[in-house]
């Protein structure tokens, strides 16, 4: 087996190396051109199709847990009309992040296949574990994902209550605090906070 | 037997008149004395305060206002946003203020080490405040005018 699957590489390896005897110069250059772009916009969109709300919620997963729980917040439902859905916040925007997120993400693919949270209590087994997962990610990247929006140097601290003005001095500009660092749970439901740094 | 019959249509007209008096002057706090086939105007949503500023309380024992907003704040089993904040290991990094004493005592008097479950839900007595019209006159007197006024008549 081991010597025909090596048999079978060599071989490929030498077509491979050598010219190409039936095709011009100019159609594999055109015709690779062509096919690269094929390529690259057909995994980039592949890829945003899966950054999509709809693509989240077609697990029922999703859709019977974080998503109901985010339909009442100011995320969601506001004056203004402006919306994050889940990759928003839960994928990097920019490309080399994304597509880490994105490996990771694979195991959540495994996680649906095998059902690991596929009833309510199942979930909420697992919820404190996912949570901290991602507070962790939001805390080692200093909340990029708020950051896309949200940003202290953009922030009209005159226009914010004088409380929230002076936790934002306090914690964001003068001291080393990341927005998830009070933010948790903006969007979804807590898990059991007992043990939870900052929630006693 | 015809007594009583006639003491229950009494009451029965008693009734009515009594509902038709409340439907005509008084104040129908569930669909605002629209007729029931009708869809009524629904209250616009009035802003909440949310200057953070302290309130004077209106008797010793009043529970303080909330002066902020409190939308979505999760108070559960799981989490309590309110004391998030006002918790008493968490006023240093918040510089919110501590709720009372009061707070971790259960209801014998002995001091517990946090929070007592009997205190656990703060809105069932401090409640924001919005700019909402009054549905009703008030007529609270604050008890320290009272005495004011009472020693100017006094004298």
């Amino acid at each position: 087996m081991v010597k025909r699957i090596g048999s079978f590489l060599k071989s490929f390896w030498r077509t491979f190396r050598s010219p190409s005897g039936y095709f011009s110069l100019g159609f594999l250059t055109v015709g690779g051109f062509i096919g690269g772009v094929l390529f690259w916009g057909g995994f980039n969109t592949a890829m945003e199709a899966t950054n999509t709300e709809q693509f989240c919620i077609s697990c029922h997963e999703m859709e019977s847990n974080v998503y109901q729980e985010i339909l009442p917040t100011i995320h969601y439902t506001n004056r203004s009309g402006v919306r994050a859905v889940c990759s928003d916040c839960h994928v990097p925007h920019n490309w080399t992040d994304k597509i880490a997120r994105k490996m990771q993400a694979s195991k959540e693919v495994w996680g649906h296949i095998f059902g690991i949270i596929d009833t309510r209590e199942k979930f909420l087994d697992h919820r404190l574990e996912m949570a901290s997962r991602e507070w962790r990610r939001f805390e080692a990247n200093d909340s990029l994902e708020c950051r896309n929006c949200h940003d202290e140097q953009f922030m009209d601290f005159t226009r914010q209550s004088s409380r929230a003005a002076a936790a934002h001095q306090r914690g964001l500009v003068e001291g080393d605090a990341t927005c998830i660092t009070c933010h948790k749970g903006i969007a979804h439901e807590l898990p059991d906070m007992a043990g939870v740094h900052g929630w006693e | 037997m015809r007594l009583i019959s006639l003491l229950s249509s009494l009451a029965v007209c008693l009734l009515l008149a009594s509902h038709s008096v409340a439907a005509e002057g008084e104040l129908d706090a569930l669909r605002g004395n629209v007729p029931l086939l009708e869809e009524p105007e629904p209250e616009p949503l009035y802003r909440v305060e949310d200057r953070g500023l302290r309130q004077v309380r209106e008797y010793p024992m009043q529970p303080p206002t909330i002066p902020h907003r409190i939308d979505n704040y999760q108070v559960d089993l799981n989490a309590n946003r309110c004391m998030a904040c006002h918790g008493r290991t968490r006023v240093g990094e918040t510089q919110a203020i501590m709720v009372s004493v009061t707070h971790y005592m259960d209801r014998d008097g002995n001091f517990l080490g946090e929070l007592s479950p009997r205190r656990y839900f703060c809105t069932q007595c401090h409640v924001t405040q919005s700019d909402a019209p009054l549905r009703v006159d008030n007529i609270f007197v604050d008890m320290s005018e009272l005495i004011r006024g009472s020693r100017f008549s006094g004298q």
